[in-house]
Parts: C-alpha cells; sequence; structure tokens
C-alpha cells in the first residue's frame, strides 16, 4: 500500500467509525447503565431508564445517531511517532468528519466564531478538535473519537486554588458543579477530574479523564481512593437519571493528574453524559485496525 | 391513566397538571431554542410561526432530506436553562402553552408559567430516536439560514412523550425543589470526603 492508499484507506475507516461513535454506545457505558438501571428503586428513574434503552435499540435498529447532538467532533490520538500519516492526520480527520455528517447523518454542529454561521458540514476554524500526543517508538496510532452533545459540555468549569484550600477544595469544587450545571447535563453523569497547576492543563487533564474506560483507577493509590470517595459521594446525592432524583447519580469519576506548581492546585471537571458516545480505534502501521471500544462492531 | 395534551391547548387543559405528572402530547410542537427566543426577546424580530396554543421543544434536530420535504432523523431535547432569560416574555407575547426541554428552568419562568398559563416539561435527554419515532411529520420549517440545529421545524407529533412536568401553572418548580434537597446532602458528604483527603501535610 502506498501513501496515497493509506490516507484513502485511514480516512474511510475514521468516516466510519466517527458514524458508529454516534449511534452505539460503547460497552462500558452500556454495562454500566445495566447496573444502574437494575440496582434503581425511584419510579420516575426506572421510567426514564426504561426510556433509555428503547432509545438505544430504536437507535441500533434504525440505524440513526443515538442522540441529536453529536458534538463538534474531536479526536484524542496518541499517535506513534513512525506512524506512516502523522502529517496527514488533520488532514484525514477532516475529510472523514465531512463525509461522515452526510452519511451517518450528524448534526451540523460547527458555528464559525464572530462572522456566527454554521459552516453546515462540521468543520471550521480548528475543528474537528485535535489534542496529540506523540508515543516514541511506535508506529501504530490509538484514536479517541468523542462527540459530547452542548448539555454536558455546559458544566465544564476550571479554577486555580490556593494550596490552602488542599484536595478538599477540590472536592467541594466537583460537588458545587454538580449540583448546580451538572443536574441538567444528562445525568447519570461520566465526571473527569483534572488535578495540576493552570486552568487549561486542569481542563484538558479532566476530558481526557473521560476517555478511560469506566472503573479503570489512577495508577495512585490516594488518587484512586479519592475516586472512588467522590463516586460514593456524588451517588449519595441521589440526582438520578435526568436529574428528576434516582439511586445514583454518576456512571463514575476519573482523575488524571500531573506535578503541579508548589504556590497553586489548578482543578478542571468535565461531564460526559449517560450517552457518552466515546470509541477507541488502534490503526497498525499496514491501516489494519482494532476497535477497543465496542466489542464485535462492524463498521 | 396515560393524560394527553392536544393542540391548540387551552388554559383549562393545564390548571389541572402537578409538577411529577406525566403527560403525552398530539399536535404541532415548534422547535425553538437559544437564537430564536433572542431573534423575538432582544431584536424584536417577530417568529415567522404562531406559537399560541401550541408547544415549542428546546431541540436541535437531525433532520435529512426527503423528496420535497424533510424527515425528522433524531430529536431529543437541549438544555432548557440557556432559554431562561427570555422565557417569561417569550411565553406572554407568543401564547406558548407547553415549554418541552431537558433539565430545570428558573424563577423567571416560573413566574412566566403562572401569570400566563403556560407549563414546562422534560422529555428525558439523549432519546432522540424515541423521539423522532414519534414524528408524524415535519410540516415545514422557517428560519432555515440560521442552520439546522437553530431553524424552527414545524412538527406533528403523535402521543409524544413521556414528558414529565417540572413547572406547573402553580408556581412549583419540581428541578428547585430536588436542588434543594441535593444541596441539603451535600455539606455533610464533602465534609466526609474532605477529612480522608488531606494528602498536604
Amino acid at each position: 500500500m502506498d501513501k496515497k492508499q493509506k490516507i484513502e484507506t485511514m480516512t474511510d475507516v475514521m468516516k466510519k467509525f466517527t458514524s458508529y461513535v454516534g449511534k452505539h454506545l460503547p460497552d462500558d457505558v452500556t454495562k454500566k447503565l445495566i447496573e444502574l438501571r437494575e440496582k434503581e428503586t425511584v419510579p420516575i428513574a426506572k421510567t426514564i431508564y426504561e426510556a433509555m434503552f428503547e432509545n438505544q435499540e430504536l437507535a441500533n435498529k434504525l440505524n440513526v445517531p443515538c442522540c441529536q447532538d453529536t458534538g463538534v467532533i474531536q479526536f484524542f490520538v496518541e499517535a506513534g511517532a513512525d506512524f506512516p500519516v502523522l502529517g496527514e492526520l488533520r488532514q484525514i480527520f477532516t475529510d472523514a468528519v465531512k463525509a461522515a455528517t452526510i452519511e451517518s447523518p450528524l448534526r451540523h454542529n460547527a458555528v464559525e466564531t464572530f462572522i456566527e454561521k454554521n459552516t453546515g458540514n462540521n468543520v471550521g476554524t480548528r475543528v474537528p478538535w485535535i489534542d496529540w500526543e506523540i508515543v516514541p517508538n511506535s508506529s501504530s496510532a490509538t484514536i479517541h473519537v468523542y462527540m459530547a452533545g452542548g448539555g454536558c459540555t455546559l458544566p465544564g468549569a476550571a479554577k486555580v486554588l490556593m494550596p490552602g484550600e488542599g484536595y478538599e477544595g477540590v472536592v467541594k469544587f466537583v460537588f458545587d458543579v454538580m449540583t448546580s450545571y451538572g443536574v441538567n447535563a444528562c445525568p447519570p453523569l461520566l465526571i473527569g477530574v483534572g488535578i495540576s497547576t493552570a486552568v487549561e492543563t486542569a481542563a484538558l487533564l479532566s476530558k481526557k479523564a473521560l476517555m478511560r474506560p469506566i472503573g479503570s483507577r489512577h495508577a495512585n493509590p490516594q488518587a484512586a481512593e479519592m475516586e472512588l470517595l467522590l463516586e460514593k459521594g456524588l451517588n449519595e446525592l441521589g440526582v438520578g437519571p435526568q436529574g428528576l432524583t434516582g439511586s445514583s447519580s454518576v456512571m463514575g469519576v476519573h482523575i488524571e493528574s500531573s506535578a503541579r506548581h508548589p504556590s497553586t492546585i489548578g482543578v478542571g471537571m468535565s461531564t460526559g453524559c449517560w450517552a457518552h458516545r466515546r470509541g477507541t480505534i488502534r490503526i497498525n502501521e499496514d491501516m489494519t485496525y482494532e476497535i477497543l471500544t465496542h466489542k464485535g462492531a462492524k463498521i | 391513566m396515560k393524560k394527553t395534551l392536544t393542540t391548540p391547548i387551552q388554559d383549562k387543559d393545564l390548571e389541572s397538571l402537578n409538577v411529577g405528572d406525566i403527560v403525552f402530547l398530539d399536535g404541532i410542537l415548534v422547535t425553538c431554542r437559544d437564537v430564536p427566543h433572542r431573534r423575538l426577546i432582544e431584536l424584536g424580530i417577530k417568529l415567522p410561526v404562531d406559537l399560541k396554543g401550541l408547544a415549542i421543544f428546546h431541540a436541535g434536530p437531525i433532520v435529512a432530506k426527503d423528496g420535497k420535504g424533510w424527515k425528522m432523523v433524531s430529536i431529543g431535547p437541549t438544555t432548557s436553562m440557556r432559554m431562561e432569560k427570555f422565557e417569561k416574555e417569550f411565553i406572554r407575547q407568543t401564547g406558548v402553552k407547553l415549554v418541552v426541554g431537558k433539565g430545570g428552568m428558573g424563577p423567571e419562568t416560573v413566574e412566566g408559567c403562572k401569570q400566563y398559563k403556560a407549563v414546562h416539561a422534560v422529555f428525558p435527554g439523549g432519546c432522540a430516536v424515541l423521539a423522532a419515532t414519534e414524528v408524524e411529520e415535519i410540516e415545514k420549517v422557517e428560519w432555515q439560514e440560521l442552520g439546522m440545529p437553530e431553524a424552527l421545524w414545524v412538527s406533528r407529533v403523535k402521543q409524544f412523550g413521556p414528558l414529565i412536568i417540572s413547572i406547573d401553572t402553580k408556581g412549583n418548580n419540581l428541578f428547585e425543589t430536588n436542588k434543594a434537597a441535593y444541596n441539603a446532602k451535600k455539606k455533610s458528604i464533602v465534609e466526609d470526603i474532605s477529612s480522608k483527603v488531606r494528602f498536604i501535610k
């Protein structure tokens, strides 16, 4: 396969995968939702879970996006430094998104700022959004495709705490976001928390936390413990599906962190709605691929 | 018993409804979200659809061309709170009777619903294909220049729901009641977790 063929093949794969991610929830999310539905005791919450599962069946049957808000498409890329079409990835993602917009179809969600016009094809300045990590001594690429609707994007927040506020300040921040904006963001939510130095580093880490499989734990035992404490505590609020009360509030809490400046604690929070449309695909040097999030998926 | 509201909705149809009730809609439902609200209230531009007695849906759908017309592909609710700053005046000016969206709305909308007899209801968020199957036909589209999400899509719906009443005509607001309960629980939970994360020593 020459380079041109590789570009064409990968564009086609990414188009089909992006389209697929908008129609089918990843296995970890479905498993968690089944678990939460089985545990649910509040009647109104049960009614809503029923509608949610009926919706997913219909989306599958009719082959259409399960939620109308297919987001501004984001790609979180862990690219091998030797991946053969590294320099062509932006063009590949852009073409894939344009094609998926028609084929899926996806909602037109790219509004050019200041001009304030919808581009009509989900492509615009710096959109689709790409986040890069370069992996040394690798020739494959692992790509997370993420579709966040406006609803679960709205609660996103970041601030810089003084060290005196400590991790206790992080806990308060997370709960304040959850009980205000989080209620309207289509719970049960997946909560991503970034702990770092500044707003932008913490915010980015909080979004990356949403790319992890539900229930995976931070490598540091104290951080892992904090994830579990936050999850348990948020569930005790009983926000329930759609914020209308229920036996749980979240699908999970993931923390991602970096070393920090001694004078600051940057904290960020991102929320993923119950329809957490995240798909992970690994593409090899020869353009063969493996879908990691949706077992048995045919794209 | 399944309760159904049919457009044009009369004040008396709404008076017996309470927050938490579940209803379904038959009739005309018009998508209307951020920009049309802003156009009417802040810019004074008249809406191209007469909403008197009808229902609006805070939603931006996915639609597909279907011959000469349009087909509803996927249409779930968007966050209603974004329309809070406009909704009381919007209800007064348009005479809309049912506002469907997701999540709660605030005190201004509560006041508007009480004064001009309207209700806010929640369609379960993310259940966009379920909603699309309850749309019989897209009758027309207005303000299409605003793009797919913001245009006014005028649809005829049948047994559209479940719609959970979140603001009734009597001044009750289900989400405010719920939020007060969440906040009441919050303090002791936060204190408990905080005592276990004193990592800076």
